[in-house]
């Protein structure tokens, strides 16, 4: 008999509910209001009141209106079905909603209880089992989704029976296994999990130790994300974040992409929407969206599902992991995650900490970050969530909490410069104060130098200190005047300056441009690091800025020219001609 | 001291906390957001414990006796909507300024979002003739972008020229806060261009009580959702000035002992922004609501809380500023910025629009690093020069706001500048658009 509760006050979305039963922190109730139920989570307890934020508008709630509490945390449902999906913050799905208008207390189910799936077993009588091994496999679109015991079971047990290969239902049983006690328990392909509570059927999570290719050069040369890894990109509106991010989901080498688009604008969710179903997704030909699930919780719904979001995102990113797949998460932005945590507790009128966040938002974020991770399954299989969130930091001032506590969690550092952007150097990814701590792992040094090339980080390195030295050059340039300076200043800044619009830049709309294999990048970047070593001969410094935008004329247009083709060796050669005409050593 | 008039309507007589802005009372069976009516003044009920309700009177306080009587209306607040909105002005609690009445079908106001799956892809240019906006940062129907200026600035006036060439089937004005010079300015530039009867106003000017300005945004929304969904219709909404409308915001979150976070702004600004600017929208059958908002600044500080927020949500932004050089207001390049842009140039407009754009403003750009090279006592090269005499025509013929072109006369003029000053490679465009686009000498 779950406890039934009325309610007590109503501030915004905060809903005091008195209630003579047990309540628990974090557990569901919902609110009856109008011959609808609002679902709402308690967030606080005093005495028998519990606090508790609704997902939805308390337009017309009256004291004294019923609540049923659930006896459980917020849970999602797991199973084949969630690929291609365009997802609410409470895993709603959006297609089956009605109407042009969201209505309030009208929930959906994420999985499709009448499709079928073609099952074929894994798992065989008598094997010992425990939470998310392997019972047999399904097709979603064409990827291999895995059935597995739900996480939910503590303990070994032994498989009594595996259903036979065929066509099936979701909630059809799938397997029988028997516990201890020799009790049969009948296992589903789906299963439900609590989205706050991280999922650890794994064996054990190393430290990353390979790179995930992104195809943007500035990240994948300058300062790659390991598989597995954590990264983060603050940045001011306008200065490219959510392109940044549509790229990396286009061309990131994953098996499947979660975006979260968290209390961010609806026009860029329909954005993804409508190109991504119709996207080529450049790494198996088919549809992009056929291996993207969308978590779209926008900036005008309801502001407390927008922080259920990013779990839910999370948590179907970790149902795939344990699948053995790749998988990117993508959070944009988790500013304003921490604002609608600000909100709340605003509300609640706890005694706020800086900029009036929550005291324990560093602790938040951090324990969210740790979710992602590579990770070795208990059958010996390896699967990893690589996540990437963005920040929106208030005014532009990397000072403030959210990207502090973000820049203490996260290991990769994409700073996005407004400077940059302004002048449409894109993306606006500014090379010297952003940092990869994966670098300085040893075993990411050896897989890079392996994967690309024997002396692949010492060119790296050498690449940042040609920027870092062309950076300095530039402000001695603005302070003394182009001829206060010796000509060889000149050389130093226009050689970074070749690296910044050679590799740095690079156009996302361009169809060749937008992405760059690793192996062209290795060829790029020798290309350029060869000119930068070069000697010249210069009159004086006017001849140097006209000199080297013929260099760069020619080198860009081989970054928008297929690789290795006519077109691109026709540059080459003219590039070469052009080096002649100055080079002396 | 509860009595029931009609259904619905309950009657208290006693009051016994008042605010500058709020009244609290005893009452029971009160729905959240209720309107009530406080001494003959509209309140709206913001918090509820136990049996104790408060509302927040939007015309403020002033002289309410604490036996005043305050009758509770059962509903949220409402609007009218029929075609008989189109030609009129309202005030902020949607009532005909003329004192006539408005017959039409009553809808709450500040109602649900639009399910995401149901919008469709922004993809229709506006086109204003001005090229520091077509050219630079092109507008497309159900798209949110906010003027950012200073009060001194002529962004009401662009505002206005922007919405008559826009062919909007209704152009839906927000005036909140707006001086009554500005408000007249606004129906005589309609009224002259013989766009009348496309306009809506809801208006609340500086005359009017602040917190009253909480309403304008909503009902002007309201009947633009009308138009947009029931009547399929091209909307566009303008609403001035919203800097004050957040100033609002925070008047009440203060009489709510509320505590603030940055710039004295309530906690929740970033969502009660998105609540008004995500309206904006283009609906699959053709309907669209498009916003165009001012938000003043103060001595242009984009970092405060007011404009930071609002460009987190919004589409881009519309900058202002005088070019001394050439003795014109222009639409500034660089600050400027729509995000919606890259849905139509190079698509509905002609390849090589978004190329075109970016050198010009970079090449721009390196005037801009000239001119303070000259500034510091340094001798220019002579490809400084050359960007001089370039930024010169490109302020002069196409950032300037009383520039009005169509977009290839905006190309064509961009090659003009690039071919007097500049070789192809210092442009930087991509050879196939210089073999097409650059006349040969």
């Amino acid at each position: 008999m779950n406890t039934i509760g009325k309610v007590n006050g109503i501030i915004a979305n905060l809903v005091i509910v008195e209630t003579e039963g047990t309540a628990a922190q974090n557990e569901i109730c919902f609110i009856e209001h109008d011959n609808t139920r609002l679902m709402a989570e308690v967030i606080k307890i005093m005495g028998n009141k519990a606090y508790a934020q609704v997902f939805e508008s308390t337009r017309g709630l009256k004291v004294g209106a019923k609540v049923e509490f659930m006896g459980h945390m917020l849970e999602v449902d797991l199973g084949p079905g969630l690929l291609s999906k365009n997802l609410d913050g409470l895993q709603n799905d959006l297609d089956k909603m009605e109407g042009v208008f969201l209505k309030r207390g009208e929930y959906t189910h994420a999985l499709d209880d009448h499709k079928t799936y073609g099952f074929v077993p894994l798992a065989k009588p008598g094997e010992k089992v425990t939470a998310g091994s392997w019972l047999g496999e399904v097709k979603e679109n064409w990827m291999p989704h895995k059935i597995m015991v739900p996480f939910k079971m503590e303990g070994e047990y032994t498989v009594k029976s595996v259903a036979k290969e065929g066509e099936y239902h979701i909630h059809d049983t799938m397997a029988v296994v028997t516990d201890k006690e020799g009790q049969e328990i009948k296992i589903t392909m789906t299963q439900r999990w609590p989205v706050k509570v991280p999922i650890r059927a794994y064996k054990e999570k190393p430290r990353p130790f390979k790179i995930m290719e992104t195809g943007i050069r500035v990240m994948d040369t300058l300062n790659p994300i390991a598989e597995g890894g954590t990264g983060f990109i603050p940045g001011p509106f306008g200065s490219g974040k959510t392109v940044l991010q549509h790229n990396l989901s286009k061309n990131a080498e994953a098996d499947l992409v979660v975006i979260a688009a968290c209390g961010e604008r609806a026009n860029e969710v329909v954005e993804i929407f409508t190109e991504f179903p119709e996207l080529d997704d450049p790494r198996t030909g088919r549809k992009l969206m056929e291996r993207t699930t969308i978590i779209a919780n926008t900036s005008n719904m309801p502001v407390a599902a927008r922080e259920a979001s990013v779990y839910t995102a999370m948590t179907i990113a970790e149902y795939y992991r344990a699948m053995g797949l790749k998988v990117l998460l993508l959070a944009d932005s988790t500013s304003r995650w921490a604002q609608a945590l600000r909100e709340m507790s605003n509300r609640m009128e706890e005694l706020p900490g800086p900029d009036g966040f929550p005291m324990d938002l560093p602790a938040i974020i951090s324990n969210f970050y740790s979710r992602a991770g590579f990770v070795y399954l208990n059958n010996g299989e390896t699967g990893s969530i690589t996540f990437i969130g963005t920040v929106s930091p208030a005014g532009g001032n990397l000072k403030e909490p959210v990207t502090e506590s973000t820049k203490k969690a996260a290991r990769c550092f994409y700073a996005l410069s407004q400077a940059r952007a302004d002048s449409k150097r894109y993306p606006a990814i500014d090379p010297i104060d952003s940092y990869s701590k994966y670098l300085e792992y040893p075993e990411i040094a050896e897989y890079l130098n392996d994967k690309i090339a024997s002396h692949w980080t010492e060119n790296v390195f050498n690449a940042k200190t040609i920027l870092l030295r062309g950076r300095e050059a530039h402000e001695q340039i603005n302070i003394l005047g182009d001829d206060g300076v010796p000509l060889d200043y000149h050389l130093r800044y226009w050689k970074s300056e070749l690296i910044d619009f050679v590799i740095l830049q690079q156009d996302a709309f361009d169809k060749i441009d937008a992405s760059t294999p690793l192996k062209r990048q290795h060829y790029m970047l020798e290309k350029v690091l060869e000119i930068c070593d070069m000697e010249f001969k210069f009159e004086n410094f006017e001849k140097v800025n006209p000199y080297f935008k013929r260099v760069i004329n020619q080198l860009k247009q081989m970054n928008y020219s297929e690789y290795e083709s006519e077109q691109f060796k026709k540059n080459e050669k003219e590039l070469e001609t052009i080096i002649q005409e100055r080079k002396t050593a | 001291m509860e009595k029931d008039t009609k259904a619905f309507q309950r009657v208290y007589t006693k009051l016994f906390q008042l605010t500058k802005a709020t009244v609290s009372l005893n009452a029971s069976g009160i729905g959240n957001d209720e309107l009530a009516i406080v001494d003959g003044r509209l309140a709206q009920v913001v918090k509820i414990m136990g049996d104790v309700v408060t509302l927040q009177v939007f015309a403020g306080t002033e002289g309410i006796p604490t036996n005043a009587e305050v009758v509770f209306t059962g509903k949220a607040p409402t609007l009218k909507v029929s075609d008989d909105l189109a030609g009129r002005f309202f005030n902020a609690y949607g009532e005909p300024l003329d004192g006539s009445e408005i017959i039409g079908e009553e809808r709450e106001i500040g109602g649900p979002s639009v399910n995401p799956v149901r919008r469709k892809q922004p993809s229709e240019l506006i086109a204003t003739g001005i090229a520091g906006i077509d050219l630079n940062n092109t507008l497309v129907t159900g798209q949110k972008i906010p003027f950012f200026a200073d009060p001194d600035q002529p962004y009401n006036q662009v505002m206005a020229m922007v919405a008559l060439r826009a062919q909007a089937d209704k152009i839906i004005l927000g005036g909140v806060g707006l001086t009554n010079d500005d408000y007249l300015y606004f129906k005589q530039v309609f009224d002259n261009a013989g766009a009348l009867d496309r306009i809506v106003g809801f208006i609340n000017t500086t005359e009017d009580p602040p917190v009253e300005r909480l309403l304008v945004p909503d009902m002007a929304l309201t009947a633009a959702e009308y138009f947009a969904v029931d009547k399929k219709e091209k909307v566009l909404v303008l609403l001035t000035d919203l800097t004050l409308y957040a100033d609002a915001l925070s008047i009440v979150s203060n009489r709510m002992d509320q505590i603030p976070s940055k710039d004295s702004m309530p906690g929740s600004l970033y969502s009660d922004l998105a609540r008004l600017y995500e309206k904006a929208v283009q609906f699959p059958d053709g309907g669209s609501i498009t916003i165009v908002a001012v938000t003043t600044l103060s001595g242009g500080d984009i970092t405060h809380a007011i404009p930071d927020n609002t460009g987190y949500i919004t589409e881009g932004q519309l900058f202002l500023r005088k070019d001394s050089d050439v003795g014109k207001v222009i639409v500034d390049p660089f600050r400027s910025l729509s995000r919606l842009k890259q849905l139509v140039i190079g698509k509905k407009t002609r390849e090589d629009h978004p190329q075109v754009m970016n050198s010009a403003v970079r090449l721009f750009a390196d005037a801009a690093n000239a001119k303070t090279k000259l500034e510091n006592g340094f001798d220019l090269t002579d490809y400084d020069e050359r960007t001089l005499e370039f930024a010169k025509g490109y302020s002069e013929k196409l950032l300037a706001i009383d520039v009005n072109i169509d977009v290839d006369t905006m190309l064509e003029t961009a090659y003009a500048l690039f071919e007097k000053h500049f070789t192809p490679a210092e442009v930087g465009i991509r050879q196939e658009f210089v073999d097409k686009y650059w006349k040969k000498n």
